[in-house]
């Protein structure tokens, strides 16, 4: 057995009890037969603890609950290897939102972003007998876009974000915007270009791309805020 | 607390859980008009369907010619007899419809080079009655579950559904005369807990694989619907069926989709041999998910596994062109390099059958309606999805019906309440007085308790019970002791304790309720595990081997039926298999081969 001791540091906040958020040392012995990734080894510290708070689920990284700060870097907990990690791992909530307890963010602000880009499909012609046709190329230009898990770790780690969370609409809710205007299916591509067409809706992102350096999907939020810049100024022409 | 101090909301209907079967009941309420909640433990994207990855079956014939009817027939065939035919019926009738429109809200489905959703072959889809693999399972790589499930969010976000994000239902409210009233539930960031009282309530809570110790299936699938229908007197249907999907990532227990066979990926043991040529000459790596998986364990048991300790065996894909696995798997190469530390373009992925799915459940008809044992509805309750039994899966799931499962079923209960509110065949009927009695007493209880059982370890205990007393293979005397043991940690449950108190957020008030309805699934399913002295689809007993007079061991003469287990008393009744479907003609009992 290769049982080790890991070492954190985790942010401590509980509203209920709590005057102010604190640091807490805590330390636990990991099985590397065993315990792969940080998540496995979360699952270890609340079993000792169990006013541990935070959020998980599907545990494979497709979910997107299990986002948090990690050594300084948002990414998902189930996806980071604690062999790569620098003790003592120092576990933050993703910043720039409101915490509500320990590693839970409150992500109202993340989604009312997202939802403002008004992500569905826009199609009002007739609806044919069968499905809409597209070809393997048209279908192509979503790859990329449509594995977004909306865990926040983008939106949470962009300066712009941080500075305008209700007036920008953050890496998440711009690439997913892209998603349905690269759709060939989609009929309100210059109603969507219009509606970014604004100082900060869009034009905020100044291509930092913490977002593509955090994506836990390696998924690319600053190419398609290029296209979708791009686009406008094509149209403009 | 008592009850005069529970806010009480007042909805048409209210839907418990917003995965794929809540958001496309969702879709159907929101678009009909009615005042509708959706109730969701977590953010409805991180449901866990969104981890479905092969495909969703539909014999839209889009590359080959395929026939509902013969979907029909592969459905009945998988679940070895077990399932209703006319809800077999009924589901792949709608599948193309459903699908269809599907790919209308947004889906973004591969496409062939004509333009049309790309279709892969996958276990136990056959043409023409039996005969050949047929490509019937519509897919998006290998990302399915996570396309479909944000399709039906965006759908329900153009529709203005309105959700109750991180709110937890804790128990169903009835009246006396067993009419469905609503829930009670618990908003996990303020603790408050408050009444929905509502004409229709739909239970779309997904499954409860986390009883079992190996899962593929996420920390949040716990069976609440199945628990509270159970604590709230709902008989739970052919709980000894669990499905062990044959690819679960040896160790970490994360699925591998039949895809990966499907795109002709094989399975092979520690002589390198395509050992499934042996079991299913036919189908071979393709046959029936519950034959595979034996196949497996058999392959393991008689010494032919692979890695140090013999406990895998290898699903090989290195033949396969990079490029197919790029563009058909890149989900499952993410996974392996993730989760097994390799790449399966250059090497085979250790596999290991893992709990993956519940065929049985809460009883409905295909209209999705709860139905009491006599077949008539209860009143002002609806199921959809894993929760529930149609019964389309019977004794075992054929790949990809359990996303056809959520459309259909989602979509017909969702218009089984329209329809029931618009004659007024449900309406709001008065609360009884001790409705949230129960529900405060448990949360006092886990409030006040001290020098109780840890909840981590009880379900710990739990979830080791279940794999060891109730697996791939079933012991009789193996579950005579589970049963035992499961009445034990029945005990424990009924006294867990926590130490965190507070109010906001907490994570282990969560835990600790969930384990209450664990424990009911695990007792639903030892229960009728031991009871069924047959083999049959994914339930396979050592003392009902195969032989003439019972091929595989299936006893039709005796066991040609379905469980039925009450809580009260942990009771056992059977009800008659439906094998009239609504058009065609019935498909006979037959030995199943692949």
């Amino acid at each position: 057995m290769a049982t080790s001791t890991m070492e954190f540091k985790i942010y401590r906040y509980d509203p209920d009890q709590d005057e102010a958020p604190y640091m807490q040392d805590m330390s636990v012995q990991v099985d590397f037969e065993i315990d792969r990734k940080l998540l496995d080894v979360l699952t270890r510290l609340k079993a000792g603890d169990d006013t541990l708070s935070y959020r998980r689920s599907c545990r494979e990284g497709i979910c997107g609950s299990d986002a948090m700060n990690i050594n300084g870097k948002n990414g998902l907990a189930c996806l980071t290897d604690i062999r790569d990690l620098k003790q003592p791992v120092v576990l933050r909530p993703l910043p720039g939102l409101p915490v509500i307890r320990d590693l839970i963010v409150d992500m109202t602000q993340f989604f009312k972003q997202y939802h403002s880009v008004k992500p569905y499909l826009i199609n009002d012609s007739p609806r044919p007998e069968r499905e809409r046709l597209q070809s393997p190329e048209e279908r192509d230009e979503l790859n990329g876009l449509y594995e977004c898990i909306l865990c926040a770790c983008c939106s949470t780690s962009c300066p712009s974000f941080w500075w305008n969370p209700d007036k920008f609409v953050g890496p998440a809710g711009l690439l997913n915007a892209y998603r349905f205007i690269a759709d060939t299916r989609d009929e309100a591509t210059n109603e969507r270009l219009d509606d970014l067409e604004d100082p900060y809706r869009l034009f905020r992102c100044h291509s930092i791309m913490n977002c593509v350096d955090v994506c836990p999907k390696n998924l690319n939020p600053t190419r398609a805020i290029g296209k979708i810049k791009e686009m406008m100024v094509r149209r403009a022409i | 607390m008592s009850n005069s101090s529970i806010p009480v909301r007042k909805f048409d209907a209210v839907i418990v859980g917003a995965g794929g079967s809540g958001l496309r009941a969702a879709i159907q309420l929101s678009e009909g008009g009615l005042k509708t909640a959706v109730l969701s433990k977590v953010f409805p994207t991180r449901s866990h369907t969104v981890a479905a990855q092969g495909g969703v079956s539909a014999s839209l014939g889009n590359s080959e010619e395929d026939h509902w009817h013969w979907h029909m027939y592969d459905t009945v065939k998988g679940s070895d007899w077990l399932g209703d035919q006319d809800a077999i019926e009924y589901m792949c009738r709608k599948a193309p419809e459903v699908v269809v429109e599907l790919e209308h809200f947004g889906m973004p489905f591969d496409r062939t080079d004509e333009g049309k959703i790309y279709q892969r072959p996958f276990g136990g889809h056959m043409s023409n009655f039996g005969e050949k693999p047929v490509r019937r399972a519509c897919a998006a790589a290998d990302r399915t579950g996570h396309a479909m499930l944000h399709a039906l969010y965006q759908r329900n976000v153009r529709a203005n559904t309105q959700f109750f994000v991180e709110w937890m239902a804790l128990d169903l409210i009835r009246d006396e005369s067993g009419q469905v009233l609503g829930v009670i539930a618990l908003e996990m960031e303020t603790g408050e807990v408050v009444a929905f009282h509502a004409k229709a309530t739909i239970f779309a809570t997904g499954g409860a694989g986390r009883i079992y110790y190996s899962s593929t299936n996420a920390f949040i699938n716990t069976g609440d619907g199945l628990g509270m229908a159970a604590r709230a007197g709902i008989a739970l249907e052919d709980m000894e069926f669990w499905q062990f999907h044959p690819t679960g990532v040896a160790g970490a227990g994360v699925l591998i989709t039949e895809g990966v066979r499907g795109e002709g990926g094989i399975l092979r043991n520690s002589d390198n041999e395509r050992f499934m040529e042996r079991y299913a000459p036919n189908a071979k790596d393709l046959a029936s998910r519950d034959v595979v998986s034996r196949a497996m364990v058999t392959e393991i048991n008689e010494g032919r596994g692979c890695g140090p300790n013999k406990d895998f065996v290898l699903l090989d894909i290195t033949h396969l062109d990079p490029a197919t696995i790029m563009k058909r798997l890149p989900g499952i190469r993410e996974i392996s390099i993730q989760f097994a530390g390799i790449d399966p373009i250059q090497a085979p992925i250790p596999v290991v059958p893992t709990c993956h799915y519940q065929m049985g459940g809460i009883p409905t008809n295909f209209k999705g309606q709860v139905v009491a044992p006599d077949g008539a509805p209860v009143k002002g309750f609806y199921a959809a999805g894993e929760v529930a039994c149609a019964s389309v899966h019977g004794a075992n799931r054929l790949g990809t019906n359990s996303l056809l499962d959520l459309l259909v079923f989602g979509k017909s209960s969702g218009d089984s309440v329209i329809e029931d509110v618009a004659s007024g065949a449900v309406v709001h009927q008065d609360l009884p007085a001790d409705f949230a009695d129960r529900t405060l007493a448990r949360l006092n209880r886990l409030n006040t308790q001290t020098g109780g059982s840890n909840v981590n370890e009880t379900r710990l205990e739990l979830q080791r019970t279940m794999q060891k007393h109730c697996g791939v293979f079933r012991f009789k005397e193996m579950l005579v002791e589970g049963v035992a043991k499961i009445v034990e940690i029945e005990k424990a449950v009924a006294r867990t304790e926590i130490k965190d108190k507070s109010q906001v957020w907490n994570t282990a008030r969560v835990e600790a309720l969930e384990l209450d309805n664990l424990i009911e699934v695990a007792k639903a399913t030892l229960v009728s595990a031991e009871a069924r002295k047959e083999s049959r689809g994914a339930h396979v007993r050592d003392d009902a081997p195969d032989t003439p007079e019972n091929p595989n061991g299936r006893d039709d003469a005796n066991w040609h039926k379905h469980t039925l287990w009450q809580r009260e008393g942990s009771s056992l009744s059977y009800k008659p298999v439906t094998m009239t479907p609504l058009t065609v003609e019935t498909i006979a009992l037959k030995t199943r081969s692949y």
